[in-house]
Order: structure tokens, then C-alpha cells, then sequence
């Protein structure tokens, strides 16, 4: 089975975020990177089932030239090759334009299984998998917690709404949105990490697969949400923090 | 221009959000003076487009056919496809749940546009929607403005509109009956099940000390779970930590887990997603405690503790106990 997982390289969690001075991204200078916390669950997903039915695990990225140890941190998990889309732009390209970037790039791969995070933790749009399986006409189904295969077909259990599950069966080539929590995830070995340096990369220009599709959709402007409620915040002293928010709860709020 | 809100249901029973993004297609509509319009989707759907008729509407369309007896990504899609062209809806509104993000992305896709999702406000500039939309898991807003010929599609965020100024009237239906091909539908559904009984109902709990993934390791959870009993709480957490096996599935709060709204919800290490939100936000009293003044979660809280939960956890216990020995 040939399996192709996309990863996003997003600002690690808990990055103090700040707006660049033209107010439409991130300052993205002082950050570090990660993997998108579902695409690891996918990556490790689609690791399995190669354990489980052989075949071939390709990783691919469109990301500008830091995202590269991302994907070699996905080499050094277990991804056998992967695919870098070289683009700069990706906060101005919508998710139309990415998903049209990432189905170019696999014309000629011919996944039997397309795994992708459910959504990224920087846009959040939870829509990249939906649209690509579009883009390739193939099927797909969202929110997964756990894979099945079986010949040309596969079993996929998807997460409803509160505490809900519904199993689905489809065809294969399919495009499968991961949830996180499907597996638990593996550590790179030293091994892992010593092989992958010489697993290949391959370097997609935009510019080959017609360049930066134009966005219907464009973000012009990001910012901190506005407040509607004000918590009453105790500082100082977290022994007086504490005391005074102890008191609120048993005079005012009456639980203690 | 007019608006073709796509609403939701499971069976005869609506699923809420619909309803605020019924409200929101109204607001919008009235503002700008142009028609709204509403979809049910499904089979037996006869008494549900009766009661969309009591809304102040332009019209419903009751879209009925067997192959849309069971939800599937493929058969929605194209029969909502047949849908839009058919009413010239330029802005088609969906509520942002799961099925929604299972099918409109695609729908959207076949219109050479893309759908604007988890959107939490709209603004009008110069008689064109601006969407506001949550970026960085709530950190950050954007504004989202949409190119093209349309139309566009766009998703509200569970709170963001509110089905209490829903407006009340009389509209048309019109049934529509989409062609669909059983053998173009590709995913095969089982019937909805839930996981074995829950052993704990988090819904019953008075007060609530949940913890997020703030607690860095398995280890640590002790620490919040003495808070919990000092306070004769119940301990739950956010998802990554039952993701990760820290405590189990069935003490998740959130539109994956339970929904509760305790007297009082104290939110540990918790940044405060949306999908954490939505689960607890009907919580009487919220309380916060997190070393990021900027959280999201501080939004909604009541009380709030910015610091280091290692050392505000311990503090409290103290002062708990003081409390109550007094
Ligand atoms: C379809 C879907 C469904 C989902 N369903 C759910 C759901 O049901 N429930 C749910 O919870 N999530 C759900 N999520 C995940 C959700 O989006 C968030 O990723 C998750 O809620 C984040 O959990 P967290 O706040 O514990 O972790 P984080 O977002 O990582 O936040 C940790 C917080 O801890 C604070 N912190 C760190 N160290 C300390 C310290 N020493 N002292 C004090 N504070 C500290 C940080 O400032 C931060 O705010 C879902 C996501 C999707 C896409
Ligand atoms: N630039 C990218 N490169 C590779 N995969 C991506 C990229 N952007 C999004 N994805 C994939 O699409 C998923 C959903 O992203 P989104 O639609 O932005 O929420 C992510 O979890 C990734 O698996």
C-alpha cells in the first residue's frame, strides 16, 4: 500500500504570537517550528498500516525552506521518501491554492491512501484533506479514530459530535482527515534519525506544478480578539492570588 | 445577492447551531435587504421544513430524496450542488459541526471557491461580507475577505450568532428533489454508535477541576486531582490529555467529550479552544488558571489566577482546606 501523509510545519505550541507590523501575519522571526499536532497522529497512522500491509510511506510539505526538519523529523520516524513543495507564501495562499499545490505535486505518485491532519493548528481551516480528495476525485472521510484496511476497500471509524462514532466503508484511493488521539505516537530512535539523513527529499518548484494558484479567499488582517467578558484576574502573590480567589469562591460563588 | 442557509439535522431533531446560523443568515440578509432562504436536507424531512416555514423567510426548500436518508459526504455534496445553482444563492451560511466540515469544503471546491470555516462574526464593508474567523486555535482573529464570482460559503462557529433573535414569519416551501446516483456515492455508512456506558457523568458534578495539557507530564496529574478533592470536585481534562492515555476518554469536557455546566469550572493549564469551550461555557462560574495572560480561555472565565499552575495549585489546596476548617 502506498501511502502518502501531509504535514504542515506550524509555530510550536504556547509561541508567544505577535502581529506583523502590516497587521496581515505572524512575526515569525524569533518562533520555532513543529509538526501540525494531528499530521503526526497521521504520520504515525499511516506508519502502522505500512507495518501491518507493507508498501511505501511518502511524506509530503509545502513550506518554505525551514520545514525541511520537519519533514526530517517524518524521515526519521519511518516516512521512506518525501516531497518538498518549495513555497513562501503560504499565509497568502488560501486552501484552495494549497490543496491545488499538493494535488499537483502527486499526479504522478498515485497514492492508494492519502492521510492528512484534520486541521492545522496556525489557519485551522480543517479543510485541506476534503478539498484535494475533491481536486483528485477520489473519496474521502473526516475526523478519524481508526483505519482499516482491507484489499481495495477500507473501514474507518469517524468521530460525530459528543461521543459519537459511526463506522464507514469506502474504496481505496481515498483521502482519510486524522484526528489526534487515534494512536500513540512513536519517538524517532537514533537509528531512525541516522537513516534519514540519507532518505531523499524531493525539491518541488511552485513554479513547475504553474505556480502560486491566486486565493478567493485572503486574509486581510489578523489581531487579538477584543475581550467581551472580564474575568476578575488576582496577581501578585500566589499565596494572596490564592486566598483572594478561595474567599470569592465560598462568600460569593457559596461552593465551599 | 441572497442568502441559502444549509440547515442541519440527525432524524426528525434538529442540531442547534442551526438555528444560530438561521439567526445569522436574517441579521445578514436584513442588513444588506436581500432575500434569505433555508435548506432541510434529508428523507422524512416534511415536518422539519414546516417548522423553517415559521421563520421569517423567503423561502424553504425541502430537499428530499432516499439516497439522502443516511448522511454521506458524496450524496450531500451533489445534492446540495443541485441546490445552490438552483436558487442563485450568492453567500450560502452552513453551522461549523463536523458533517458540515465533512461535505461543504468539497461542495465548495466544485464552485472553484473555498469554504470560509469556523467564522465567529461577519462584518459589512460597502455591502460585502467580511468574515472574522478564529486563527491559532482562538489566539488570533482574522479577517477573511472573499474573491470571484461567488458564490461563497462560509461556516458559523457554535456562540457565535444567537437563536434568540430569530424572527418569525411565514415562508414558502418548495420541495426539491435532487438527482442523485447510488452508485456515485462512495461511502458506505454503519448506523451512529456511541462507546460502552459512561462510568463517570461528568454532567451531574457540582464543581469541576479540569486539567489541560499545562500539567506538562502523566506524573503531575496527582497534583491537580488533590485539588479536585479538596474541593469535593470531579477531574476532568482537556482532550490532549486523554489523547494521550493520561486519564481516560470518558472525563474529556468538549464537542468530542461531555458537555457540562456545573456551578463552578476551574480550567487548569487549559488554553481554551473552541472545542474545549463549547463543552464547558455553560458553566455557572468559571475560574482560570494559566501562565499565559493572553489565553483564550481568560475570555470566558469569571475568576482568574495568571501564574505558574505549580506553584497556584498547591496555594489553593491550602486555602481550600483553611476554608473549610473555619
Ligand atoms: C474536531 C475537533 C474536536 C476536538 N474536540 C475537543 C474536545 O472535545 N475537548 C478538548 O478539550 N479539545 C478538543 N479538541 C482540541 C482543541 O482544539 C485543543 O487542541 C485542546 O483543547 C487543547 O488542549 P489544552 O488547552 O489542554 O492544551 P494547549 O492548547 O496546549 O494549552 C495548554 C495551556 O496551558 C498553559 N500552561 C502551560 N504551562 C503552564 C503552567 N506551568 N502553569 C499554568 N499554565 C500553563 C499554556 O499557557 C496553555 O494555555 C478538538 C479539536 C478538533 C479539531
Ligand atoms: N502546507 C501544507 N503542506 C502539507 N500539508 C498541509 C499543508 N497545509 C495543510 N496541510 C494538511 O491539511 C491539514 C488540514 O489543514 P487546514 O485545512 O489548514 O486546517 C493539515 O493537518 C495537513 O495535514
Amino acid at each position: 500500500m502506498k501511502i502518502v501523509v501531509a504535514i504542515k510545519q506550524v509555530p510550536v505550541r504556547d509561541s508567544q504570537l505577535r502581529v506583523e507590523s502590516d497587521g496581515r501575519w505572524i512575526q515569525e522571526g524569533d518562533l520555532n517550528f513543529e509538526i501540525n499536532e494531528p499530521d503526526a497522529y497521521a504520520l504515525e497512522e499511516a506508519l502502522q498500516l505500512k507495518e501491518k500491509h507493507g508498501g511505501e510511506v511518502v511524506a509530503i510539505c509545502a513550506g518554505p525552506s525551514r520545514a525541511q526538519q520537519t519533514i526530517r523529523e517524518a524521515l526519521a520516524k519511518g516516512a521512506d521518501r518525501a516531497l518538498h513543495i518549495e513555497a513562501d507564501d503560504l499565509n497568502t495562499l488560501d486552501t484552495l491554492g494549497v490543496a491545488k499545490l499538493l494535488a499537483g505535486a502527486l499526479k504522478e505518485e498515485k497514492p492508494d491512501l492519502i492521510l492528512t491532519g484534520l486541521q492545522s493548528d496556525d489557519l485551522g481551516y480543517g479543510q485541506t484533506g476534503v478539498v484535494l480528495a475533491e481536486l483528485m476525485g477520489i473519496a474521502h472521510a473526516t475526523i478519524i479514530m481508526q483505519v482499516e484496511a482491507d484489499g481495495g476497500s477500507i473501514r474507518v471509524k469517524r468521530e460525530l459530535e459528543d461521543g459519537w462514532f459511526q463506522h464507514i466503508t469506502m474504496p481505496l484511493p481515498a483521502v482519510l482527515t486524522i484526528q489526534s488521539g487515534i494512536n500513540k505516537l512513536r519517538y524517532a530512535t537514533l537509528m531512525g534519525i541516522k537513516k534519514a539523513k540519507s532518505k531523499e527529499i524531493k525539491a518541488i518548484d511552485v513554479a513547475s506544478l504553474g505556480g502560486s494558484p491566486a486565493a478567493v479567499a485572503s486574509i486581510d488582517k489578523i489581531y487579538i480578539p477584543q475581550r467581551t467578558k472580564q474575568a476578575q484576574i488576582f496577581e501578585g502573590d500566589v499565596k494572596v492570588a490564592a486566598a483572594k480567589l478561595v474567599e470569592k469562591l465560598k462568600f460569593e460563588v457559596r461552593v465551599i | 445577492m441572497s442568502i441559502l442557509v444549509v440547515m442541519e439535522n440527525r432524524g426528525s431533531a434538529w442540531n442547534r447551531m442551526s438555528w444560530e446560523t438561521l439567526a445569522a443568515g436574517q441579521q445578514i440578509g436584513a442588513e444588506l435587504g436581500v432575500p434569505v432562504m433555508a435548506a432541510v436536507v434529508g428523507k422524512g424531512i416534511g415536518p422539519l421544513a414546516a417548522e423553517l416555514a415559521t421563520k421569517k423567510l423567503d423561502k424553504v426548500y425541502a430537499v428530499e430524496h432516499d439516497l439522502l436518508a443516511e448522511y454521506t459526504a458524496d450524496g450531500f455534496t451533489s445534492a446540495v450542488e443541485q441546490l445552490v445553482k438552483a436558487s442563485g444563492a450568492t453567500h450560502v451560511f452552513f453551522p461549523h459541526t463536523y458533517q458540515v466540515r465533512d461535505f461543504a469544503p468539497k461542495l465548495a471546491t466544485r464552485f472553484g471557491q473555498m469554504l470560509v470555516s469556523d467564522v465567529i462574526a461577519i462584518r459589512l464593508e460597502g455591502g460585502k461580507p467580511t468574515f472574522v474567523r478564529l486563527l491559532f486555535q482562538g489566539k488570533l482573529n482574522g479577517d477573511v475577505r472573499v474573491s470571484g464570482d461567488g458564490p461563497y460559503f462560509a461556516s458559523m462557529q457554535a456562540g457565535a450568532f444567537r437563536a434568540d433573535g430569530l424572527e418569525s414569519g411565514t415562508a414558502p416551501v418548495e420541495a426539491f428533489t435532487p438527482t442523485l446516483d447510488a452508485a456515485a456515492i462512495r461511502q458506505k455508512p454503519d448506523a451512529p454508535f456511541r462507546e460502552s456506558a459512561r462510568a463517570v457523568d461528568l454532567t451531574a458534578a457540582e464543581i469541576i477541576v479540569s486539567v489541560g495539557r499545562g500539567i506538562k507530564e502523566k506524573e503531575n496529574i496527582p497534583i491537580v486531582a488533590a485539588l479536585a478533592e479538596a474541593l469535593g470536585a470531579e477531574l476532568a481534562a482537556s482532550r490532549p490529555i486523554c489523547d494521550n492515555g493520561w486519564l481516560p476518554m470518558e472525563r474529556q469536557v468538549g464537542s468530542s467529550g461531555q458537555t457540562v455546566s456545573p456551578k463552578v469550572y476551574m480550567a487548569v493549564g487549559i488554553s481554551g479552544a473552541i472545542q474545549h469551550l463549547v463543552g464547558m461555557k455553560g458553566a455557572k462560574t468559571i475560574v482560570a488558571i494559566n501562565k499565559d495572560a493572553n489565553a483564550p480561555i481568560f475570555e470566558v472565565a469569571d475568576y482568574g489566577i495568571v501564574g505558574d499552575l505549580f506553584e497556584v495549585v498547591p496555594a489553593l489546596i491550602e486555602e481550600v482546606k483553611k476554608a473549610k476548617a473555619s
